[in-house]
């Protein structure tokens, strides 16, 4: 009986002089796993032209119904994305997502990806809903903003020769 | 067993089947499909995609005696061929064995599936078609998985070939079916798309100005087993499984063709939900798998901004929004006042249930209602047209079918359609008309009349049926004997009576004749016997049947003296502005539309009205037959469908009405009008299995066409059918006025400046300029060539026109399509001026 007590004890005294474990989040943040699946981010080809093709497989494999895609036809004047098609509108709803990555698995062109960002937070139900312009990434440097003027016939094809259009 | 009915095995199962069917419809009867691309149930087959191989075993015979030879167990001894053949051009004889998913009919799909592939881009994700791509599905079961032949291989084509403004082309994406080119050439004689080169190289051209110009294009993208041809308005719209399907009745034409609005919420509308496409639903009575290219392009009209969405009323002079509650207070005032001497016209395109409050309202309140229409026809429809069991698809050979002044395509195309086919399989056409319609070309009988002669036509037709020697006079056009004689022979007759150079009292004097010599060949009262009326409003019958009719005098004359008006779906102020005069100062004039139509700024108070879209009802066609369509849509604005409307004003006015559903409305009209007592919702909403059956599990068949599981209609028994006489009779024609210049006919064409056609982006490119068409004597005399400026004056006003020269068109006629704004209904004497190029256009 007392020896138990005693035991307890020691554990107690031994941890204080253990390093801490907890974050001192916001202030400290935790670093997340590689494969950590946060916020949406669509992606963009180096050139600037986004990955998305606005195909709604994404939306048709999520669990949660959380996306919702309307697209649109490229055209050489206004290019969007490689291909004839792509998304006009692209919401996802962050309170219905549930992070599970199905949309990444469905995503013919690699476009949709979940990163690391898992602060998500709002005071309303319509702030939840990410719109395009808040999920696109941004134009690298060598990249140019869509929609983009390009010589007609380069970028023809939404698949599969659009891997890395330079 | 018969010997029409063959007995044969297809995969362990043994049927019956008539003796020469195609072993694809057989094998689908017995509940197995085989896979296809290029069969089509509805056209010939051609055998050139070699997806359906097959493996099929025949009996031996003795040479002899034709006996099946037996083996020792008494089994007749099967023999297959060395080779896989095509199940969709081999027909079905006795005995045979045939496989159809055994390993080696499989083997041989997978390889014309892996085939097919080689140069396919399998772009799926952003093809139109994915999803209810029959490539698609088949590839998913027979498709290998894994190709052998080289990616790089690819042939790589134009993928945005716009064959016109409708139809778009992607070249790599097809798989040469030639279905679509069939479709085009065997279906509906419009062959403006053909291949061209060979081999690898074969691609799909067309060849008319404008591009692949048929009105029927759009079909083509529904059978088209890829998503090769899609239609620009819906490209890239929408992912076809994210679409909700709602069942609804094209409201353009008579046909009453039953179609499916998908439609889908949209951010660009505020989240609200839209119509992205129409396409056919199944009814083989009606209009089997197809739907013409107005129905399915001129749809976005009611999603139109412009579109009425608040009530308004007049205060100092001006339209003012207002709330309901005002509006109808202001309304039901108005009538009470200025309501002593009120007349209510109504357009042919509302629905039953409106037509039918309208008629309750207007009476209620001591005011005289009316169709804003001319040709006459509702009754007779009601007494001798065509009943239960009828089918224009049944006609064939033994059967004579009469068009009679009109030109069903552009009246009406699928009826043409119909027409056009019935024709083909035997029965005998008789096209009555003063000019050149392309249903002439496969008639059996012309028959050419003076323009406004259509009732002695019929009258001469009489003479040589009856023999009637005060007829006699009647006879005198080529044609009337011999067409006489058709009618007389043929087991059933149909009589399409179009408007074309009528006027009110020559369309009366015309639907007697007709109805007397169907009377007069005993071709009344029966199932596929009986008239048809091509109105030119969608439910202009059932305006009849609700119990309006258009005005006895000329509107011009009804509008003279009344205190009140009441308009509903019709816009007289705009198809005729001289009318505004005709229409005392201070008449107190009630508006229910879609949109601010002149007729809106003649109102006091204006309602807005829900479009077909948007709410439920039922439409009559032309051949009675009573269909159903649903809301697809949420109401635009503050709109409400004109029934309410209606029994809202009755309320305020102690007028009793259903105010409640549309259904209940359609529970009145029963109560109340014979020919309906059988209509309720319910029943309408009937299902019936079709052939082919398409949108089911088969979907390789009838492309993107929809089931019909929503209601295929009923069809009003005529009188003469439940055994009342119909008494036939006709009047002599006056003596016409001589010398009186010109005529100026208006004639229909599918694509007018009408308020539904105009806010299509797509088809408005096609509606063109209105051209006066002229004959080569009037031309000759008046120096006008193609193309150039002419006056014309009728009734007071002047329009000016560009002209088109057509030899087929008599001296002293001119022609014009019919346009809003120009109050051209009927035939009317006409002056033409030449108008002088200006100077500067002179100098170049
Ligand atoms: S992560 Fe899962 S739930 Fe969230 S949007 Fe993607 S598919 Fe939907
Ligand atoms: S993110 Fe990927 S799956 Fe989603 S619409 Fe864009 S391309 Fe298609
Ligand atoms: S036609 Fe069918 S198989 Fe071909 S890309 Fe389109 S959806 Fe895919
Ligand atoms: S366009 Fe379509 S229907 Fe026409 S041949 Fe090609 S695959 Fe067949
Ligand atoms: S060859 Fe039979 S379906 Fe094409």
């Amino acid at each position: 009986m007392l020896a138990a007590l005693l035991k307890g004890l020691w554990t107690t005294l031994r941890s204080m002089f253990e390093p801490p474990v907890t974050y001192q989040y916001p202030e400290v943040k935790r670093p997340v796993r590689d494969r950590y699946k946060g916020r949406h981010y669509l992606q963009r080809y180096d050139n600037g032209l986004e990955k998305c093709i606005g195909c709604s497989l994404c939306a048709v494999a999520c669990p949660a119904d959380a996306i919702f895609v309307e697209s649109s036809e490229n055209t050489d004047e206004n290019r969007y994305s490689p291909g004839e098609r792509y998304a006009s509108t692209y919401e996802i709803n962050m309170l219905r997502c549930i992070f599970c990555g199905y949309c990444e698995d469905a995503c013919p062109t690699e476009a949709i990806v979940l990163g690391h960002n898992y602060e998500l937070s709002f005071t309303n139900r319509r702030d939840a809903i990410y719109t395009k312009d808040m999920l696109i990434n941004p134009v690298s440097i060598a990249g140019q903003p869509t929609p983009m003027k390009v010589e007609a016939g380069q970028f023809d094809r939404a698949i599969p020769e659009m891997e890395d259009p330079k | 067993m018969s010997s029409s009915q063959v007995k044969l095995m297809i995969d362990g199962n043994t049927l019956e089947a008539p003796r020469g069917m195609l072993l694809v419809d057989a094998a689908l009867r017995a509940g197995i499909d085989v896979p296809v691309f290029c069969y089509h149930p509805k056209m010939e087959p051609v055998g050139m995609c070699r997806m359906c191989l097959v493996e099929i075993g025949r009996p031996s015979r003795d040479r002899q005696s034709g006996e099946f030879l037996l083996d020792e167990n008494d089994q007749p001894i099967i023999n297959f061929g060395p080779n896989l053949e095509t199940a969709c051009t081999t027909r079905i004889d006795e005995g045979w064995v045939v496989y159809i998913n055994s390993e080696r009919a499989l083997e041989g799909q997978k390889q014309i599936v892996e085939f097919l592939l080689t140069s396919h881009p399998l772009d799926c994700p952003v093809c139109d078609k994915g999803g209810e791509c029959p490539l698609q599905d088949l590839t998913m079961l027979h498709g290998p998985g894994i190709s052998r032949f080289s990616f790089h291989d690819k042939m790589n084509s134009l993928k945005r070939v716009a064959l016109g403004e409708l139809i778009i082309l992607d070249r790599e994406r097809c798989i040469q079916c030639a279905r679509c080119i069939r479709f085009q050439e065997e279906i509906v004689d419009d062959p403006v798309i053909e291949f061209s080169n060979r081999g690898r190289s074969l691609e799909i051209v067309t060849f008319s100005e404008p591009g692949f110009d048929s009105y029927f294009s759009g079909n083509t993208t529904d059978i088209c087993p890829v998503g090769a041809l899609t239609t620009s308005d819906f490209r890239f719209g929408s992912r076809p499984w994210e679409l909700n399907a709602a069942a609804s009745i094209c409201p353009h034409c008579p046909v009453g063709c039953n179609i499916i609005l998908n439609t889908r919420r949209e951010v660009k509308m505020g989240g609200s939900e839209i119509v992205k496409r129409v396409l056919p639903r199944q009814n083989e009575m009606i209009n089997e798998i197809w739907i013409c290219d107005k129905g399915r392009f001129a749809y976005s009209y009611a999603m139109d901004s412009e579109r009425l969405s608040q009530p308004m009323i007049r205060v100092g002079g001006e339209l003012e929004e207002t709330s309901w509650d005002n509006a109808l207070k202001v309304a039901a005032e108005g009538l009470k006042q200025s309501g002593a001497n009120l007349l209510g016209l109504a357009g042919g395109r509302a629905s039953n249930e409106d037509l039918y409050n309208f008629k309750q309202l207007i009476q209620g309140l001591d005011g005289v209602s009316m169709l804003n229409d001319f040709m006459a026809g509702g009754k007779q429809n009601q007494q001798i047209g065509l009943g239960p069991g009828s089918n224009l698809g049944d006609l064939g050979v033994g059967d004579a079918i009469v068009v009679i002044a009109s030109d069903l395509l552009e009246e009406a195309p699928i009826w043409w359609l119909r027409v056009k086919q019935a024709a083909e399989r035997g029965a005998k056409l008789i096209v009555a008309n003063a000019r050149f319609t392309k249903l002439e070309k496969y008639s059996a009988h012309t028959v050419r009349y003076s323009f406004g002669d259509a009732p002695e036509t019929v009258l001469g037709m009489l003479h040589y049926v009856t023999g009637d020697s005060s007829l006699n006079k009647y006879a005198k056009v080529d044609g009337q004997e011999e067409s006489a004689r058709i009618i007389k022979e043929a087991t059933n007759a149909v009589l399409f009576m179009g408007s074309e150079g009528s006027d009110s009292e020559s369309s009366k004097r015309l639907v007697q004749a007709c109805g007397s010599l169907l009377a007069a060949t005993e071709h009344i009262g029966k199932a596929n016997n009986g008239l048809i009326p091509v109105w030119l409003k969608n439910n202009t019958q059932g305006a009849w049947d609700m119990g309006l009719t258009p005005p006895e005098k000329h509107l011009a004359e009804e509008f003279r003296d009344r205190t009140a008006l009441y308009l509903m779906a019709c816009d007289p102020f705009g198809d005729n502005p001289e009318m505004l005069q005709e229409l005392p100062q201070d008449a107190f004039v009630i508006v229910q539309e879609l949109f601010h139509t002149p007729s809106v700024d003649r109102a006091d108070v204006v309602f807005p009205a829900q479009s077909f879209i948007e709410r439920d009802g039922t439409l009559t066609s032309g051949e009675r037959v009573v269909q159903l369509f649903y809301p697809a849509v949420s109401p635009h604005g503050e709109s409400l469908p004109d029934w309410k409307i209606l029994a809202r004003i009755g309320a305020l006015l102690g007028v009793a009405m259903e105010s409640t559903s549309a259904a209940g409305v359609m529970n009145r009209i029963a109560e109340d009008i014979e020919d309906y007592g059988e209509i309720h919702y319910r029943e309408l909403m009937n299902r019936e299995d079709q052939w082919p059956p398409v949108g089911g599990k088969q979907i390789y068949f009838g492309g993107t066409a929809y089931e019909n599981s929503q209601g295929i209609g009923i069809r009003l028994s005529s009188r003469a059918q439940r055994g009342e006489a119909y008494e036939p009779v006709w009047k002599e024609s006056p003596k016409k006025p001589k010398g009186e210049g010109i005529r100026i006919v208006p004639i229909v064409k599918l694509y007018d400046q009408g308020t539904t056609v105009l806010p299509s982006l797509l088809l408005a490119q096609r509606i063109g300029q209105p051209e006066l068409v002229i004959g080569q004597e009037d031309a000759d005399r008046l120096l006008l060539q193609n193309g150039a400026q002419v006056e014309v004056q009728w009734n007071g006003t002047a329009h000016q026109f560009p002209v088109a020269i057509d030899n087929d068109i008599p001296e002293g006629i001119v022609l014009l399509p019919r346009n809003r704004q120009l109050g051209l209904e009927m035939p009317m004497a006409c002056n033409l001026t030449p108008v002088k190029p200006t100077s500067k256009e002179k100098g170049e």
